[in-house]
């Protein structure tokens, strides 16, 4: 080797699941202290990459994987993640594994409790060793120091605000004084930017300190903002392994996707602008755990593209979910003059609103049903679609061509890809799911269409599609469309009006031709206010 | 205003979170001066049954405390410390040391039960209590084979006091003439007329604790982490399957002492009966004393021992009193014991919905300001 030994070494790396070939020859470096970007599409092959890292379960059943991986030269192959965490390699989840009913010291040190020897131990074992509290509460202080935060160790995991859940979990990783590479897997996704900045800095210390840390994400921005080197992976290739010095974001998005990202649609051209309410919001709560909406009033008008934004935790989310009734909610909401039913999703729908959940796994979708019941299910329960009377009327049967038949179209007007309309939901990528749930909304042709979080974790090229299809659904039918999105620069592609959401209240409407500081203000100009209310 | 709505809030709090226990000591304040009995009387069962049920109350913390819910399992381990009673018996040793080898005995007994109900509890994730009731039932039948068939004709037994007169099987009741109250009157004493059981008291205190401390030992911190997410232990390392069986066992070799205890204090063994309400009577009792399906301490134990059977002993006589008639009597004490459960239940989903309510009345912007 050269000057310096890299800290992990993979090399040749191939894999193919029943002969699908997912990864090939994939080579990545890693050293000291450097922290490295991994992008790709949703399906480029990060995830089985670092399922091969950790030594998952999953890639031993499918029959293993060709090529080595080497840490500090010697070659490893780890038969699960714990073999993985020995030799000094952890991971930082999109989802949290927090215990909520113990306090951040007690999950820092999670199975990895410091304990004091007592009599019985020499008979019954190490398990009945007691734990040492003042020692385990030094070591995730001293963790949560390197990360350059405050959290009091005392606190319950089920009392922090959600950016503090995230820094628990990663002092959980650093705590061990063994570890040497880090994986952040979307670190930020579920942090408001604030938080995320914060998170970026302790990135940047915790390298500083030798780990090196390799960090997954869809946000760009992020990248080139920590990372040292960026690999960017396509189809299962490397296709670009770039300093960051040496690129930015318009190159990294475009080698991603393979072709040429197109400039934001300047936004509402077309837009001829209706003052007919059709929904009008009157002094809503949402009682949505972590998304609670305190009092939220507004109009939409028809046929517009109403954009709700906000920082994380604000409360954006809890509107359409309260609004449809999957939140015990209260308030008045009127639609066409007519006051609906809330906390009855029934209701909502058959008042002619519909809704593509944020959840697309838990609540969007039918995970293992196949694509065509997926497409038809909402529209088919609550507006007897797709149903063919018989008998005169007695039985209402299932018409499984008509279900068919839609599926196919929506499948090729939404450009998703899959194997037939047989396929289960849970076999698409994350971005054709997405469109899937948009195929669903769309068959109950709804007068109100709620979308939140359209794009989250799917890949930038899917982004444009999916926008690109809410947009032409809007134009073409006139449906009032209320997008619910974390980024703006979404909401201001496709939005006719945007409003931002504060402490579970309204901070003000603007047009998508404001500039980024009008809406930075709305955001953060609330939060600061709020702080002093705190007492 | 807030300070106000704060302090109401507050009570309201106590009352809701305290509502089992706030409920039977109304109706008890009550029943008290109907049934007519003096409180030195009412004094005196309080110490006996304390003596003889917090043993078996305190063996179903740990089960709770592993995210396992209530242990109706414990059925187990009273069966086996009855088995070990009867070999005791049969053997001719008593007292004390009689009492010591019983549990000896059935301590592996009330393992192997332990086990096999921890395996078959770790396939039933989410849904351990009925299996727990239903492997009660199942392993009663097993039980009766045993003591019914297998004791005479394959485990010899030549205490004609106990064997039924064809040869095989064990008499319905069975004078535990020598181990009576051996443990009770280990260490003597009394308090103006009523007689104290010391002995018994002492073992309760060590069982109580050993969980204090069990608590805190790696297995104890385990086990709360289990309890709480399986998944995210099973995460980051935890035997979750391992630690729910160790819960399971531990559970059920303490209602196996449990039930030795109760024994040596009633004097009699049912053979075919005794253990039919331990597990129904122990949870009542635990659920009384303000505990709920996911959450129970050391003192909701005593609490709810007390209550319980003040209760028990106060609902018949009160009853016979109002309606005048004997058969009441009995109809209350088993009305009253599995209505305890049902009623502890309801009102502990109900005080879910009633906290989720309190929660989201914070919610509401403009209408409080």
């Amino acid at each position: 080797m050269t000057e310096q030994q890299p800290l992990l070494h993979m090399q040749g790396i191939t894999k193919e699941y029943f002969g699908n070939r997912v990864l090939t020859d994939v080579t990545l470096d890693i050293n000291r202290g450097e922290v490295l970007g991994l992008v790709g599409e949703n399906g480029a092959g990060k995830s089985t990459l670092m399922n091969i890292l950790f030594g998952m379960s999953v890639i031993v059943q499918t029959g293993g994987y060709t090529g080595s991986v080497s840490i500090d030269g010697k070659e490893v192959n780890f038969q699960n993640p714990f073999d993985a965490l020995k030799a000094g390699i952890g991971m930082v989840h999109q989802e949290f594994s927090l215990i909520p009913g113990f306090t951040a010291t007690e999950n820092i040190l999670l199975n990895g409790e410091i304990l004091h020897d007592n009599i019985v131990t020499k008979i019954f074992g190490p398990r009945l060793k007691t734990l040492n509290l003042p020692e385990m509460r030094a070591i995730a202080e001293k963790s949560i120091e390197l990360l350059g935060v405050e959290i009091s160790p005392d606190t319950l995991v089920a009392e922090m605000p959600v950016g503090h859940k995230q820094f628990t979990e990663l002092a959980r990783e650093i705590h061990r004084p063994e570890m040497k590479l880090l994986v952040l897997d979307e670190p930020t996704a579920v942090l408001t930017e604030s938080e995320a900045q914060v998170l970026l800095t302790s990135l940047r210390r915790l390298a500083a300190t030798g780990i090196a840390i390799i960090f997954i994400t869809h946000r760009l921005q992020e990248i080139l903002d920590i990372c040292d080197r960026i690999v960017i992976l396509r189809d299962g290739q490397v296709v670009k392994e770039v300093a960051t010095s040496d690129t930015d974001i318009g190159q990294v998005a475009e080698l991603m996707v393979g072709r040429s990202v197109s400039a934001k649609s300047a936004a509402t051209e077309d837009y001829n602008e209706s003052t007919e309410t059709i929904l009008s919001v009157d002094q809503l709560w949402v009682d949505m755990p972590g998304e609670t909406v305190r009092d939220v009033s507004l109009e939409v008008h028809k046929g517009e593209i109403f954009g709700i934004g906000g920082l994380a935790g604000q409360g954006k989310l809890g509107i359409p979910n309260g609004i449809m009734g999957l939140y015990p909610a209260g308030g008045a909401v009127i639609l066409h003059g007519k006051p609906t039913r809330l906390n009855d999703p029934a209701a909502a729908l058959a008042a002619g609103m519909a809704f593509v959940s944020e959840d697309r796994r838990g609540v969007g979708l039918l995970l293992e049903e196949a694509l065509d019941w997926n497409i038809a299910f909402t529209a088919m329960q609550a507006q007897n679609k797709f149903l063919r009377p018989l008998l005169g009327g007695l039985i209402q049967w299932r018409d499984d061509k008509a279900i068919q038949n839609v599926a196919t179209e929506y499948i090729k007007a939404l450009d998703i890809k899959c194997t037939s309309t047989d396929q289960p939901a849970q076999e698409l990528s994350g971005g054709n799911q997405q469109k899937i749930c948009l195929a669903k909304a769309f068959a109950v042709q709804p007068d109100v269409l709620f979308v939140s979080e359209p794009t989250r974790g799917i890949d930038v090229g899917a982004k444009a599609l999916v926008l690109e299809a809410l947009r032409t659904y809007n134009r073409k039918n006139g449906t009032t469309i209320i997008m619910i999105s974390s980024e703006l620069e979404e909401l201001r592609s496709i939005c006719d009006r945007i409003a931002i959401v504060d402490e579970g209240r309204i901070a003000g409407i603007l047009p998508p031709s404001a500039t980024a500081k009008e809406f930075g203000l709305l955001m953060i100009g609330k939060v600061k206010s709020e702080a002093n209310s705190h007492e | 205003m807030t300070r106000k709505t704060g302090f109401k809030d507050t009570i309201s709090r106590l009352f809701i979170g305290n509502a089992v226990p706030i409920m039977f000591i109304i109706l008890i304040a009550f029943a008290i001066p109907l049934s007519g009995f003096s409180s030195g009387y009412l004094i005196q069962e309080m110490v006996t049954r304390l003596g003889r049920d917090s043993f078996l109350v305190l063996s179903l913390l740990l089960p709770i405390m592993a995210g396992m819910g209530l242990n109706f399992g414990i059925v187990l381990g009273a069966m086996s410390g009855q088995i070990g009673i009867i070999l005791v018996t049969n053997w001719g040793i008593s007292g004390v040391g009689g009492l010591f080898l019983a549990m000896a005995v059935a301590t592996p007994l009330a393992v192997l039960m332990g086990w096999i109900a921890g395996v078959v509890l770790n396939r039933a994730k989410g849904r351990e209590m009925v299996t727990s009731l239903i492997l009660g039932y199942f392993i009663n039948g097993v039980y009766q084979l045993v003591v019914l068939y297998i004791m005479g004709k394959i485990i010899p037994i030549k205490n004609s006091a106990i064997v039924l007169s064809r040869g095989y099987g064990i008499r319905n009741a069975i004078d535990l003439k020598g181990m009576r109250q051996s443990l009770d009157k280990l260490i003597p004493l009394k308090i103006g007329d009523i007689p104290i059981p010391v002995a018994t008291f002492i073992f309760i205190a060590l069982l109580c604790l050993f969980i204090w401390w069990f608590a805190k030992t790696k297995l104890g911190h385990d086990m709360r982490a289990v309890g709480q997410d399986m998944a995210v232990a099973e995460d980051s390392g935890i035997k979750v399957e391992r630690t729910r069986i160790i819960a399971i066992i531990l559970s059920t070799v303490l209602a196996c002492y449990g039930q030795i205890i109760f024994l040596q204090n009633i004097g009699t063994l049912n053979t075919y009966n005794s253990h039919d309400q331990t597990a129904t009577f122990a949870v009542a009792a635990l659920l009384i004393g303000g505990a709920s399906v996911v959450r129970a301490s050391i003192p909701n134990v005593f609490i709810g021992v007390i209550l319980f059977h003040l209760m028990f002993v106060v609902a018949p006589v009160a009853g016979k009193e109002l309606m005048g008639s004997a058969m009441i009597g009995e109809y209350f004490r088993v009305f009253v014991s599995y209505g305890i459960i049902a009623v502890s239940i309801v009102l502990y989903s109900w005080k879910r919905v009633k906290e989720r309510e309190r929660a989201r009345r914070s919610l509401r912007g403009t209408k409080e300001l």
